[in-house]
C-alpha cells in the first residue's frame, strides 16, 4: 500500500486489548511476503505480496478463482501457507495461529449460524467459545443484537431469518469475542438489494465503532460503498493496492457505452467519443457497440448525445455507467480476466 | 442494555471441557428440535421392527429360539449402523455449511470439535436404542434371562453406539457433500445385513459365510444375545472389535478435523 491513513483508534479496541492479548501496537493489519497456498497441482495464492495499514476497511477483489477466499482461509488460519510469510496485526500465521484466532472474527461465504436455535443462542455460544464465562457472553450477546438491530427477532429461530437478518446474525458471531479484525469473505453474496442494503449498514456501523475489517467481493460497487483501502487480486497475486480513492483514477472511471442502429456508423461514433473525452474507445463491431472511459461524466454524456445528434448518428442505446470488474483488470492487468 | 456497552475480550481462551460443552449442546439442541431428526428415528425403527417381526419374520427359522427374541437384541445392537447417516450427513453439512469454519476460526482446543461431536451423536445414540429397545418390548420382546444379563446387553450397545459415532464421523468428514455422506453411510447396511443379526449366518450361502462370521457385526451381536441369555461368549471379541475401531477411526477424525 501507498497511502497511510489516519488509523481511528477505537475507544472498545484499548479495552479489550487491556484484557487479552494486545497485537503488537501500531501493527499493520495484513502483512504479506511471497505468502503461496497450493491446493495439490493448483496454486491459489502465488507469491502474493501485501501491506495494509492498521485500522478502517480493506476490500479485496478479483474475479472468481482469483485467490480472495483462499486469502481469507489463511488470515483465518484454516489454511496453511505452503510458503512466505503472513503476519495478522503483526502476529505470524505459522508461529501463533492460535494468536491470530483470539485477534480475528470470521464471516465466511455462508452465514455459519444453527438454524434450529434462535439468534440470542447462537451468540452466546459463540460468545462462550470465545472465551466468555456465563454472564459475559449473555452481556456480549445483548450488545451484539443491540449494535446489530436484531433486537425483535433475537428469540425466534435463525431459520425463520431474512437472508439479510442471517448474514447480520452471522456478523454479530463474529463480533462477540471483541476482535481486532473482522474477515468478511463476500458479506452480501447471494442477497437480494434490500439485504445487501441492510449488511452494508452493518458493516458501516462496525467500522464507525472502530472495528478494523477485510472484505472481499466482486462487486466494485459494494468496495466503492465500504472501503477506504483496495486491494486487488488476480491468479493468486495482489496486482494493486492502495486507499480507493487513489485507485479511482485508473479503476473507477465511469465509461460511456454507444450502440448504433447500423455497423456503418460505428466508426463515426467512435471518432465522437474520442473528441469529446479524448479518449481512445474500443469498438465492438459485432455488438455495434463502442465503448470509452469519461473522465467528465454526465457533463460529457450529454456532449457525446449532442454530437451524434448533430452528425445524424442513429443510435440504439446510450448510457453512462461504473466500469465492470472485468474492464478494471482489463486496464490494471492488461490481460482478460477469467470469467 | 444500551448501544455504548462495550464487550471486553475474554481474558483466556476456553478451555477443552467448556468448549466441548458448547459444541455438544448445540448438536444436541439441532437433534431434538428437528423432528426430522429426533422423530423419524422412532419411526424408522418402528417400521423396520414391524416388517421382520411380521413380514419376513415368519419366513425365517431360528431354531428354538422365536423370530421376536432372536431379531430385538441383534436390531438393538445394530440400531446405530441405520442411525449413523444422519451423523457422516450433519458432519458433511457443518463442513459444506461454513459452520465447521467458523469453529475452526475460533480460539478453541481442536480436541473440543471431535469431543463435542462424539459426545452429541452418542447421546442420539443412546436416544436410539432406548427408544428401539422400548419398541422391541412392544412388539413382544421378552427377556428370559436375569435383568443384569438385559441391562450388561444394554451397557454394550451402548459401547457400540460410541464406537460407531467415530465411524461415521469420519465418513462425514470425508465426504464431499452430504448426500455422498448419505451413500457413503449405506456401506454399513452390508455390514448389518451380511451378519448374524437377522438370519441365522448359517443359512447363507457357503461363499458369503466367511464375510459374515469375520467381520465385527456378527461377535458384537451374537455377544449381545450371549449376555441376554446369562452367558460371556463373544463379548471379549466383541470388545476387542471395538478397541480396534476406535483406535482406528479417531486419530483419523482428529486429524481431519483439524485440517478441514
Amino acid at each position: 500500500m501507498t497511502t497511510e491513513t489516519s488509523a481511528g483508534a477505537a475507544p472498545a479496541d484499548g479495552a479489550a486489548r487491556a484484557a487479552g492479548v494486545p497485537p503488537a501496537p501500531g501493527a499493520p493489519l495484513i502483512e504479506a511476503r511471497g505468502l503461496t497456498v497450493r491446493f495439490g497441482k493448483v496454486t491459489a495464492l502465488d507469491g502474493l505480496d501485501l501491506m495494509a495499514p492498521p485500522g478502517q476497511v480493506l476490500a479485496v477483489l478479483g474475479p472468481n478463482g482469483a485467490g480472495k477466499t483462499t486469502f481469507v482461509r489463511t488470515i483465518a488460519t484454516l489454511v496453511r501457507p505452503d510458503g512466505g510469510q503472513l503476519r495478522v496485526l503483526g502476529r505470524d500465521v505459522a508461529a501463533d495461529p492460535a494468536g491470530v484466532r483470539r485477534d480475528i472474527g470470521l464471516a465466511g461465504q455462508f452465514a455459519a449460524v444453527e438454524p434450529a436455535m434462535t439468534g440470542r443462542e447462537n451468540l452466546e455460544m459463540t460468545a462462550r467459545l470465545f472465551g466468555h464465562g456465563r454472564r459475559a457472553a449473555r452481556q456480549a450477546a445483548d450488545v451484539t443484537i443491540g449494535q446489530l438491530g436484531l433486537g425483535e427477532v433475537a428469540d425466534r429461530r435463525s431459520s425463520t431469518y431474512s437472508g439479510g437478518q442471517r448474514r447480520r446474525l452471522d456478523l454479530g458471531a463474529s463480533l462477540v469475542g471483541a476482535p481486532s479484525l473482522l474477515l468478511l469473505d463476500e458479506p452480501t453474496t447471494g442477497l437480494d438489494p434490500a439485504g445487501r442494503r441492510e449488511v452494508w449498514d452493518a458493516v458501516r456501523g462496525l467500522s464507525a465503532g472502530g472495528t478494523a475489517i477485510l472484505l472481499t467481493t466482486h462487486y466494485l460497487e459494494e468496495a466503492d460503498e465500504l472501503a477506504e483501502q483496495v486491494v486487488v487480486i488476480d491468479r493468486g497475486r495482489a496486482v494493486a493496492a492502495g486507499a480507493l480513492s487513489a485507485l479511482k483514477g485508473s479503476i473507477g472511471q465511469d465509461v460511456i457505452e454507444v450502440s448504433v442502429a447500423d455497423a456503418a456508423l460505428l466508426g463515426p461514433a467512435g471518432d465522437v467519443l474520442l473528441r469529446v473525452t479524448g479518449a481512445q474507445p474500443r469498438l465492438d463491431p459485432a455488438a455495434r457497440r463502442a465503448r470509452g472511459p469519461a473522465a467528465g461524466g454526465a457533463a460529457e454524456l450529454a456532449q457525446v448525445i449532442g454530437e451524434l445528434a448533430a452528425a445524424r448518428i442513429a443510435v440504439e442505446e446510450i448510457g453512462l455507467r461504473r466500469p465492470t470488474l472485468d474492464e478494471v483488470f482489463l486496464s490494471l492487468t492488461g490481460v482478460r480476466s477469467r470469467s | 442494555m444500551s448501544m455504548t456497552q462495550v464487550i471486553v475480550r475474554p481474558a483466556r481462551a476456553p478451555g477443552l471441557s467448556g468448549a466441548a460443552m458448547q459444541v455438544t449442546r448445540r448438536a444436541l439442541l439441532k437433534y431434538f428440535r428437528t423432528p426430522a431428526l429426533s422423530v423419524m428415528s422412532i419411526v424408522q425403527s418402528g417400521l423396520f421392527l414391524f416388517s421382520f417381526r411380521y413380514v419376513f419374520g415368519g419366513a425365517i427359522r431360528t431354531g428354538p429360539v422365536s423370530y421376536v427374541d432372536f431379531l430385538v437384541p441383534a436390531y438393538v445392537a445394530t440400531i446405530v449402523l441405520f442411525t449413523g447417516g444422519g451423523i457422516a450427513v450433519a458432519v458433511a453439512e457443518d463442513k459444506a455449511s461454513g459452520f465447521t469454519d467458523r469453529l475452526l476460526s475460533l480460539p478453541v482446543p481442536r480436541l473440543s470439535l471431535v469431543l463435542g461431536r462424539t459426545l452429541a451423536d452418542s447421546t442420539t445414540n443412546i436416544w436410539s436404542i432406548a427408544t428401539t429397545a422400548a419398541l422391541g418390548f412392544a412388539f413382544g420382546f421378552r427377556l428370559d434371562g436375569s435383568l443384569a444379563g438385559g441391562l450388561a446387553a444394554f451397557g454394550l450397545c451402548l459401547v457400540y453406539a460410541v464406537v460407531f459415532t467415530v465411524v461415521f464421523i469420519v465418513m462425514g468428514l470425508f465426504a464431499a457433500n452430504a448426500q455422498a455422506a448419505q451413500g457413503m453411510s449405506l456401506i454399513a447396511f452390508i455390514f448389518a445385513f451380511i451378519s448374524s443379526a437377522y438370519v441365522p449366518a448359517t443359512s447363507m450361502p457357503g461363499w458369503l459365510q466367511p464375510f459374515s462370521k469375520y467381520q465385527p457385526i456378527t461377535p458384537m451381536v451374537d455377544a449381545v444375545r450371549s449376555l441376554i441369555a446369562g452367558g460371556t461368549s463373544d463379548v471379549g471379541l466383541a470388545l476387542a472389535w471395538s478397541a480396534l475401531l476406535l483406535v482406528i477411526f479417531t486419530p483419523v477424525a482428529l486429524l481431519r478435523y483439524r485440517r478441514p
